[in-house]
């Protein structure tokens, strides 16, 4: 299968959201690219014939009726542990930038 | 060293119902070892002498008061801190929740605290569950009170070096892939993942959802029994929940027995790969299981060699997803770059401070497993993997009761010794790994010592989905068993730390 680049893995961490540095990209491209190498031994056992098991036990969905539980947070107990809170609201920075 | 520490939770439940010892001296106690000895072994990254003080003389006052308790009543128990604790600070070992104090208690807590038993704190861990050492804590590693230059275990190694330097009579962990188990076996101690469900995971800090399971960390087989008693059952908090009730494990370790038991040793899983002493206390303790009446049937099991494989494809995927909620909105850290930014460009700068390297190493990992292009080749291989370890765990199951194996292939490394070898490092997890993927349960107990090092070994046995109960007869029995032939719990042969702390105070090292 394919190499994994620096560019990738830069790539990568945009879409996790981890501002990496330059040598934290350049240290994991290495170690990726070596436990890639080890995992894709899956696919020398999983052929087509083999069905996927997404989880361990067999299982219904579960539902309920659409109706809040008595044993629900409060709004203040929500956003008590929150970096940034206005009382009930979570308070985030802007979304967009200037120059959007 | 005070005698109530030495107690199992078992006796120290019952000289506190009996009225010989209350509560809160058992509290004390505890609090007072902790005092002496944390200091070298970091086992806790938290402990609320005031919570659980409170908590013991408020079980005191009912109990007196005519109010009737479980048999762990007013024992004190330590909690990983990865189940969330309210007025307890929760971290999983994570710089990026470092201070954070949950609003609500994780199931588990809950029904502990229910059943009158007394939280001292909460335990150190890999971050996020991701690791076997401990290293990985952003708080710094605990120590194996065997030895303090080596590894406890992980991720739960904080909760089982707890209770091996009697800190704690038992404690709560978590088991993804062998967090439960492995520090067992590492710290001569007993470890047990329940069949994926039988716990509910309401407040347990995800890791990998479909792997996870919350589980009893003693020293005795009767402890991890009574302590699953208290926290297994359904919970409609969590959607995984088992909805069947579960026979009572503690009555599986009463009535032990391994006569016409048939045990299966898979054979991937007894090989050159593991330490000498390791194997050799394994094969003991299996002549010692067959001279009282069991059966030893040797089982192929091929899937097994590629579990390590699927579950580090499997496990970043899940906790990449997981992990995408520590985003410094709605708990813990916040990190603005300087002059400021977008909502993006603060979650990329919190989560670059507060994640540690492996954490970043499994999130980039999992994100590229389940990118457009490879899911199919990595993700959707892995889970067919799974199907085929399943698989081979249905046709042993078909031909005997429960499975042996080593816990794991060495005693407990050096600290420090795999720490920038990642894969090296997963390796420890080989024997543990494939029950998280079928979700059967596990147990590891103590073997012995090994007789090239001196540190504890393992064993562990693994039964069928919802067959629990089987661990407990045949880790009942064979605990029994061996503890007649030493003469008495293979602890008392761990070192005195009350020495080891004063050394190191002298050398300045504390």
């Amino acid at each position: 299968m394919s190499e994994i680049t620096a560019e990738q893995v830069a790539h990568l961490a945009n879409l996790a959201r981890i501002a990496l540095t330059e040598e934290e990209i350049a240290h994991l491209t290495t170690e990726l690219g070596q436990i890639m190498q080890a995992v894709e031994k899956v696919s020398e056992v999983a052929t087509p014939d083999v069905p996927p098991t997404s989880h361990p036990i067999p299982l219904q969905n579960v539902f309920r009726a659409d109706v809040v539980g008595a044993d629900v947070l409060t709004a203040e107990q929500a956003v008590a542990g929150a970096p940034e809170a206005d009382g009930s609201r979570f308070v985030v920075s802007a979304i967009l930038g200037e120059e959007q | 060293m005070s005698e109530i520490i030495r107690l199992t939770a078992a006796e120290l439940g019952a000289k506190i119902a009996a009225g010989d010892v209350s509560s809160v001296e058992a509290t004390r106690a505890h609090l007072d070892r902790i005092a002496a000895v944390d200091g070298a072994v970091h086992a806790f990254l938290h402990v609320d002498a005031e919570g659980a003080l409170a908590a013991a003389a408020d079980v005191d006052r009912r109990r007196a008061a005519g109010e009737a308790f479980g048999p762990l009543a007013g024992v004190p128990i330590a909690v990983k801190d990865v189940l969330v604790t309210e007025g307890m600070p929760s971290t999983a070992g994570s710089r990026i929740l470092e201070g954070w104090i949950p609003p609500y208690d994780a199931t588990p807590v809950r029904l502990v605290r229910e059943a009158g038993m007394i939280p001292l704190g909460k335990t150190n861990m890999d971050e996020f569950a991701m690791g076997s050492s401990t290293e990985h804590s952003a708080y710094g590693p605990t120590h194996n009170p065997w030895d303090l230059d080596r590894i406890p275990g992980g991720s739960g190694g904080g909760s089982a070096a707890s209770v091996a330097a009697f800190e704690a009579p038992l404690a709560l962990g978590s088991d993804t892939g062998g967090s439960i188990r492995q520090p067992a076996h590492v710290t001569g101690t007993v470890g047990v993942k329940p069949t994926y469900g039988a716990v509910s995971r309401y407040g347990s800090i995800a890791l990998a959802s479909s792997l996870d399971q919350i589980g009893p960390v003693t020293r005795t087989v009767l402890d991890a029994a009574l302590l699953q008693d208290v926290i297994a059952g359904h919970d409609p908090h969590d959607s995984t929940s088992i909805a069947e009730p579960w026979p009572s494990m503690a009555d599986a370790v009463r009535r032990a027995d391994v006569a016409g038991v048939r045990i299966g040793v898979v054979k991937q899983l007894d090989s050159d790969g593991v330490q000498a002493g390791v194997r050799s206390r394994f094969h003991e303790a299996l002549a010692l299981l067959e001279r009282n009446g069991a059966e030893i049937v040797e089982i192929d099991a091929p899937s097994f060699e590629y579990a390590i494989a699927a579950y580090y494809l499997i496990l970043p995927a899940e906790a990449s997803s997981n992990l995408a909620k520590f985003d410094s909105v709605r708990f813990g850290l916040r990190v603005t770059p300087e002059g400021g930014g977008t909502v993006e460009q603060v979650m990329a700068a919190t989560r670059e401070a507060g994640f540690g390297p492996e954490v970043k190493r499994r999130i980039i990992l999992g994100t590229y497993a389940l990118s457009a292009g490879y899911y199919d080749a990595y993700y959707g291989s892995a889970q067919k993997v799974r199907t085929l370890v399943q698989r081979d765990f249905d046709a042993a199951f078909a031909k005997v009761d429960v499975l042996a194996t080593p816990t794991a292939p060495t005693t407990a490394f050096k600290l420090g010794e795999k720490l920038d070898d990642p894969l090296s490092m997963y390796l420890n997890d080989v024997a543990t790994i494939p029950a998280n993927l079928a979700g059967v349960p596990g147990i590891s107990l103590p073997a012995g010592l090994a007789p090239e090092d001196g540190l504890p070994v393992g064993i562990q046995f693994l039964a069928p989905a919802r067959q629990d109960a089987r661990l407990y007869n045949v880790g009942g029995a064979l605990e029994r068993l061996l503890e007649a032939e030493w003469g008495a719990p293979l602890l008392s042969r761990a070192p005195d730390l009350s020495s080891h702390e004063m050394a190191a105070a002298e050398e300045g090292a504390l």
